[in-house]
Formats: C-alpha cells, structure tokens, sequence
C-alpha cells in the first residue's frame, strides 16, 4: 500500500524531526480506520528499525472526557515500545517532543498471554499479574492536535512516552473499576477520576484491545504492558512542571518536565 | 433587606414547588444576611427542627471560579428530607431536581471552633457514606448568585445515604467514586474533587459556624460536597453512586 507508506514515512519524519504535519485526511479524506492501523504498522516498523522493541499496548480515547475532546466515539490502541518506556521519578525534555500532554491511567501487566476474539472482562483478570500506576505523555505529530480518528491512530494513537510506577499491585480484593485518582501539577490539584472512566472498566479495556487485536493475529503476551486510558482530560505541561498521580491502593507515580 | 419577607417567598416557593426569580434582582443581600434569610425560611418550613442533617456546596475549586467565589457553602436539610434506601424520589414534588454524588460523614462527637481541621474531623468522624443530594434550586433555571443560593439553603431539598462504615483505613482523598444515572457512567472522581479532600470542606463547616457562635453537635450528618456535575433527573430515572469499599446507593425517580 503506496499511500499508507507515504503516510508511515511523513510520520517517522516529523516524530524525528519534531515537525508537526497537517492531519493526513485533508491530503486523502478518504482514509479508513483500516487504512490508519496499516499506517501506524508501518510507522512502528520504521521506528523497530532504529532499535526497541514492542513492549504492550496503550489504548486511547477510552473516556468520554476524551473521546469529547477529540469529538470522536470508539477507543483507539497504539504500540508501547521499549524505548518510550520511563521509571517513576524521570526528568523528561519537553524538546524531545512537539506539544506533549499528560494523562493519568491504570496500566496492566500480563502474567499470561491474552488472545482474542471473544475475551471477557473476566477472562482478561485471570491474565493479569497485578495492576500500576502509571503517567502517559501523549503527543501528536500532527499540527496543534487538530486530529481526526484515523489521524491520531495512524500516529501510534499519540502515544510518546510512559512513566510507570514503581509498584505492581495484583488485583485481589480491588475492584479496578472504583480505584480513585488524583493527579496534581506542581502540587496543586488538577483532575480527580477513577478506573471506570476507563471504558467502564481497566478490565474490559483490556478485553477490548485482545479482541481488537485478534483479526490481526496479535497476541498479547506474557510480560506485555497495557495502559488502559486516560482517567481525566489530558493536559498540557511546560519546562519546570513537577507532576504527580496517586492512584488509590497502587500507590503514586512522578515525572518533571525540563 | 426583610428577612421575614424574602424567607416567606422563598418557603411559599418550596411549599407550591413553583420557581421564583432570584431574590437579587429585587434586594441587596450579603452573604452574611442571607444565612439569616436561610435560618428564617427553615423555620417557616420545619419549626423547631433539628437541623443536624447539613449539606455543603461549592466545594469545588471550578465552581467556585464560576460563581467567583473563594468558599465553600452550607444548608440544612428540613425534617423529612431523608429518604431510605429503596425509597423513590418522587420528581412531582420538586421544581427542577438534580443529583450530586458526595461522601457523607456522620459525626460521633462535638466539633466547635475557628481552628478545627480536616484532621479533628477525622478524629471525630464516627462513619462514612455514600451519599445522594438532590438539588432543587427555587431559582428558575437555577439562575443566581452566592447571596441567592445561600439564601436558598444551598438548594436542598432531599438526600439518600447509604450504610455507614467505619472510614479507618480509607484515604478519602484517593478514594475512587464512580456515578452512574441510568446504569451508563456520567463520570468518576476522587475524594479530592471536595475541596482538596472531603473532611476539609467538613471543617470549613465548622469553622462557618463557629464565627455564628455555634457548635456542630455529635451525631449531625454532613454530606460534603459534590465529587461531579450535577445531573437532572426525570421520572423513570435511576442514578447511583459508588464509592471504593465504602458502598454505593442507588436512588429510582418516580
């Protein structure tokens, strides 16, 4: 597919580069859902070929907070690879990205393998080794956020950089769904949530990512990371800002901004 | 300013269930006069009442940017305001009500005085519990200043909480509270949304009282604060709150 390369290759290029360009469907409207995860396949190749490796999934546009900001109504799911990956504490160079924003979520850890179609919540909870706190940096390579569905997954679902708690809880006797959330800028409060925002459920976030992935033949597997969406409305941050999540039962997860 | 004149308007409204416009459109108040007017209608409505059944309001740092506010405040439920779990709401009764999901604290001791904290709340704090305060301003539209709704007696009208439990344990700031309207999620919040965290906003109230000279007695009942938006609600409606280990509560509209 001609287009979907052209469209990996402008991509690579402004993740690279870190120039933003216009959404892909005002050169080809015609683009669909389909067309965009071919595109975002070939992106991820494209950055393997550099080094890292696919480490989990994140998924996207799984609250409707989200999916208002975006004016979208379905969830999206984008690769998480070794070298976007950050401990609890990190100081991330805001330069290294274009116009990144910031997201509290619950992330999962796969003890066994999870394999679609037809994975329930409950089948996905006796998958998962435990549960952590985790701080997304979302980041578009497409011109000041101006995305559309297709734009934003064929750009890995704006995903840049995770910073992952330093504890993994395992799940029995919490209930995921009512887990709180409190994420602070400098200290100050920004946003309160909890785990349902999350496509009702982390669980079934995860369930719906095994069967997405399914008709792909993709497997996630053992030792996978899964990031199961943002618990509040993502929001920007500039060079000096501390942030911090503390997820109820799982503990607190850090970042600065230079 | 006629506080017995503004507290009958506002209690004639409660009574015919009929929305007024706001009292400030016609009156002058500070805030200060209109928890006069608020004590006055409360007599008019509930003589003799016992008043240990408190709600606050504003407590959130958005709403009280929107009002242009910097604090929180409070209304006291009349006697029959309760409803029991399994109990409907019955819409008819009301102008235009509204649902806040919130965590109530039930107080096992006196707490009194201009420096009690979030932490003597705590100490004081007998159990906890989800909560369902149904709003129903007098105010068309619910339309009006701080003046207005305090006035109002912060819009109370009805309320369901659900079983006390201990909240030893429980950090109320984490803890996660989901609010569902019709089984479909309207949205989730932490304790933190109250105020920074739900036994401050209770302390706030405390301290409000304490410059009216007053204590805030062993067994009063605080819902703290709304943790979302509040949602209308219609016959045929059902909404509920769940709150992390503490329980949920589910309220049906008739």
């Amino acid at each position: 597919m001609v287009t979907a390369d052209r469209h990996a290759d402008a991509l690579y290029a402004a993740r690279r580069d870190r120039r933003a360009i216009p959404p892909l469907i005002e050169s080809e409207p015609d683009l669909t859902v389909t067309d965009a995860y071919a595109i975002q396949s070939r992106f991820v190749e494209r950055l393997l070929g550099d080094g890292g490796s696919v480490v989990g999934y994140k998924l996207g546009l799984t609250s409707r907070p989200m999916q208002e900001l975006l004016g979208v109504h379905e969830p999206d799911y984008g690769p998480v690879l070794s070298t976007m990956v950050y401990d609890d504490g990190v100081e991330l160079a805001l330069d290294d990205f274009i116009q990144p924003r910031i997201e509290a979520e619950i992330a999962l850890v796969l003890d066994r393998p999870l394999q679609g179609p037809g994975v329930t919540a409950v089948q996905a909870a006796g998958a998962v080794g435990g549960a952590v706190a985790a701080l997304e940096l979302v980041d578009s390579r497409i011109e000041d956020w101006r995305i559309s569905l297709v734009d934003t997954i064929a750009d890995l679902a704006s995903s840049a950089a995770a910073v992952f708690g330093p504890r993994v809880v395992p799940l029995e006797g919490i209930d995921l769904r009512h887990v709180g959330m409190v994420i602070r800028r400098n200290g100050r409060m920004v946003a309160t949530g909890a785990g349902a925002a999350a496509l009702g459920s982390p669980l079934a976030a995860i369930a719906w990512l095994a069967n997405t992935l399914a008709p792909y033949g993709v497997v996630l597997e053992e030792g996978h990371v899964v990031l199961t969406g943002s618990l509040h409305k993502a929001f920007a941050v500039a060079g000096g800002d501390r942030v911090r999540a503390e997820v109820d039962r799982l503990g607190s997860v850090a970042c600065r901004f230079s | 300013m006629d506080v017995a004149r503004l507290a009958t308007t506002l209690a004639d409204a409660v009574r015919a269930g009929t929305a007024i416009p706001p009292l400030t459109d016609e009156v002058d108040l500070s805030v200060a006069q209109a928890y006069e007017v608020q004590d006055a209608t409360l007599e008019l409505l509930d003589p003799g009442g016992s008043r240990d059944a408190v709600k606050l309001g504003l407590t959130s740092r958005a709403k009280q940017e929107q009002m242009g506010v910097d604090e929180p405040l409070y209304g006291r439920f009349v006697s029959g305001a309760a409803l029991d779990p399994g109990e409907t709401l019955d819409t008819g009764a009301l102008i235009q009500p509204r649902v806040e999901p919130e965590i109530a604290f039930l107080l096992g001791e006196e707490l009194a005085g201009p420096g009690v904290t979030a932490l003597h709340v705590l100490a004081a704090t007998r159990a906890v519990m989800p909560a369902l305060d149904v709003l129903d301003s007098r105010f068309a539209g619910y339309r009006f200043t701080l003046p207005d709704v305090v006035a109002d007696d912060a819009s109370a009208a009805r309320y369901l909480v659900g079983a006390p439990v201990p909240a030893a344990g429980i950090d109320l700031a984490t803890v996660g509270c989901v609010f569902e309207r019709n089984g479909e999620l309207v949205d989730t919040a932490a304790g933190a949304a109250v105020l920074g965290h739900p036994a401050a906003a209770v302390a706030w109230f405390v301290r409000k009282l304490a410059e009216r000279g007053r204590v805030v007695p062993a067994g009063t009942l605080v819902l703290a604060g709304s943790l979302t938006a509040a949602v209308p609600v219609a016959p045929g409606d059902s909404v509920r709150i769940t709150v992390d280990r503490i329980g949920s509560v589910e309220l049906a509209c008739t």
